[in-house]
């Protein structure tokens, strides 16, 4: 559904994306995870039509993204990253227009801003002017009016930024209802457990590279299923390993001193970021 | 038809926001008529006819030009910097024309508005000046070409800072310079070649023959419509290049 082929954007030097090369299956939750400015929101902003690549290529749904712009934004939702929505209309009015400009009729235009609304939660403010929500509402109503037109490849750019537990579980149930209805999901993060909850693969991209690619449980399986974590005055050393007994060994043997201790638990893929990127994800 | 729902959202703040228009739109007419058609203009008389009548039809073409250029320009500075909301446009299924249209439509609303404003003072301050049809074409004409150059303009410049500095360079300077408020005849002739390249000047040389009953100067007219095309399809280019 979405494919990538050596894509690349250059901001005058700034490197912004470097030759990512890879294929969103029909159907697929897939995670782009990466530190801040590792160029994630650039990929999407070139898959979605609005920036244009520097060299490479990439399809989405099948279309050239530069070639045949016009079909590839037929088939795609975006929730961008800013909340892009109109603060000068009402909840309703931001859907009703958006469904207009999908060419969507107008009896399931309301049935759809309806079935929204309930979903996101947000019927009671309905015909409220956007620029009053509180962010978390205006971010439940950006996914809504992505969903408006019923695409098949949605780009969610960090689409639970901001939002309370219960809502962001509520996003999580949608998005796998999605799945199964054979939507294909591309979405960035930085709470790792989203990723690890909800997507079927992960691509982690650093500087603009895209340094492992895999499901959860195999980036983590590659790393080690069992992090030892030992500490010494203070620091602590952590270690991976492909079995629990594995891990007790190594703990055992390296904090012996009084001041030391170890633990042992599962490997998650936050660990794997941090290995692959030497950073903590915020 | 897409441009509809473009110009339908426009619309839809027009109706909201109709009366704070309204009552902005007054200020300035009611300054100028004030100052130029009454305190200067009494008993002053331009070309064969009063003041007033004269520099009624220059204030139509300018305050034309600003409602549109501005609301055009200044919102899409906004909507493509601050809010984003132009990117809804930019990702929609929708042509860059269609885009465009809207937009200019909602600017050439505002256009009109400031000028049926101006009519209805200037005719209190008791201007004798009518509304023909060529009036109210070149009116639209004018507002569909400020609207576009606001458009245009939109798209090309990105900070705010800028959009001011392009008003002061060229919107201001073309609002009295354009025989709006003196006659073309009373400069060199070389200042008046210059006068013609601005498109303000046309705007306000067709109004006035238009309004003050005489010769339309369909020349003019051929060139306010070359201006207006020239701006829409550039905007259109604009906006077709944005992904950059
Ligand atoms: N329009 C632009 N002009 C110049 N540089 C840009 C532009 N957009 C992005 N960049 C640069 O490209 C790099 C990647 O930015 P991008 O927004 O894609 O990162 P990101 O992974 O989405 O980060 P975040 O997690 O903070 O959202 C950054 O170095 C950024 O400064
Ligand atoms: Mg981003």
């Amino acid at each position: 559904m979405i494919r990538l082929k050596a894509l690349t954007k250059y901001y005058g030097d700034i490197r912004a994306v470097h030759s990512l090369t890879f294929s969103v299956a029909r159907g697929e939750v897939f995670g782009l995870l990466g530190p801040n400015g590792a160029g994630k929101t650039t990929t999407i902003r070139m898959l979605t039509t609005l920036t244009k690549p520097s060299s490479g290529r990439a399809w989405v749904a099948g279309y050239d993204v530069v070639e045949e712009p016009l079909a590839v934004k037929r088939r795609i939702g975006i929730a961008p990253q800013h909340l892009n929505l109109d603060g000068e209309l009402t909840a309703r009015e931001n859907l009703e227009f958006h469904g207009r400009l999908y060419h969507m009729p107008r009896s399931e235009r309301r049935r759809r801003i309806q079935e929204l609304l309930a979903f996101v939660g947000l019927e009671e403010r309905a015909d409220d002017l956007v620029e009053n929500f509180s962010g978390g509402m205006k971010r439940r109503l950006l996914i809504a009016r992505a969903l408006m037109h019923s695409p098949e490849v949605l780009f969610l750019d960090e689409p639970t930024v901001g939002l309370d537990p219960a809502t962001r579980r509520k996003i999580w149930d949608l998005i796998r209802s999605l799945r199964s209805e054979g939507v294909t999901v591309l979405m960035t993060t930085h709470y790792i457990e989203e990723a690890e909850q909800l997507c079927d693969r992960v691509g982690i991209i650093d500087r603009g590279e895209l340094i492992a690619l895999d499901s959860p449980s195999q980036l983590k399986r590659r790393l080690g299923s069992f992090t030892v974590e030992v500490y010494h005055s203070g620091r602590a050393e952590r270690r991976f390993f492909p079995t629990r007994e594995e891990a007790l060994e190594y703990g055992a043997e390296h904090a012996r001193c009084d001041a030391c201790d170890f633990s042992v638990r599962e490997t998650n893929l936050e660990d794997v970021f941090i290995e692959l990127t030497g950073r903590r994800i915020e | 038809m897409d441009f509809l729902v473009v110009f339908e959202r426009e619309l839809l703040t027009f109706r909201r926001r109709f009366w704070r228009y309204f009552f902005a739109g007054m200020v300035n007419p009611l300054l100028l008529l004030t100052a130029f058609g009454w305190g200067l203009g009494r008993g002053i008389q331009l070309e064969g006819v009063s003041y007033l009548n004269y520099v009624v039809p220059g204030i139509i073409a300018l305050s034309t030009m600003n409602a549109s250029f501005t609301s055009v320009g200044v919102a899409l500075n906004i909507s493509r910097r601050y809010t984003k909301t132009f990117e809804n446009y930019l990702v929609a299924p929708i042509e860059a024309h269609s885009i465009v249209l809207g937009k200019v439509l909602g600017g050439v609303l505002r256009g009109l508005l400031s000028a049926a404003i101006i009519v209805v003072l200037a005719h209190l301050y008791g201007a004798e000046v009518s509304l023909s049809a060529e009036a109210v074409a070149t009116i639209l004409a004018t507002s569909f070409l400020f609207a576009s150059l606001g458009m245009l303009v939109g798209m090309l410049i990105w900070s705010h800072e800028d959009m001011n500095t392009f008003n002061a360079l060229f919107i201001t300077p073309m609002m009295f310079l354009s025989g709006t408020f003196f006659s073309l005849q009373a400069v060199p002739a070389w200042v008046a070649a210059l006068i013609k390249l601005l498109p303000l000047t046309h705007a306000s040389l067709c109004l006035r023959a238009a309004m003050l009953g005489r010769e339309f100067p369909t020349a003019s007219f051929a060139v306010l419509l070359a201006f207006a095309l020239a701006f829409f399809l550039a905007s259109i280019l604009a906006v077709r290049r944005s992904s950059q």
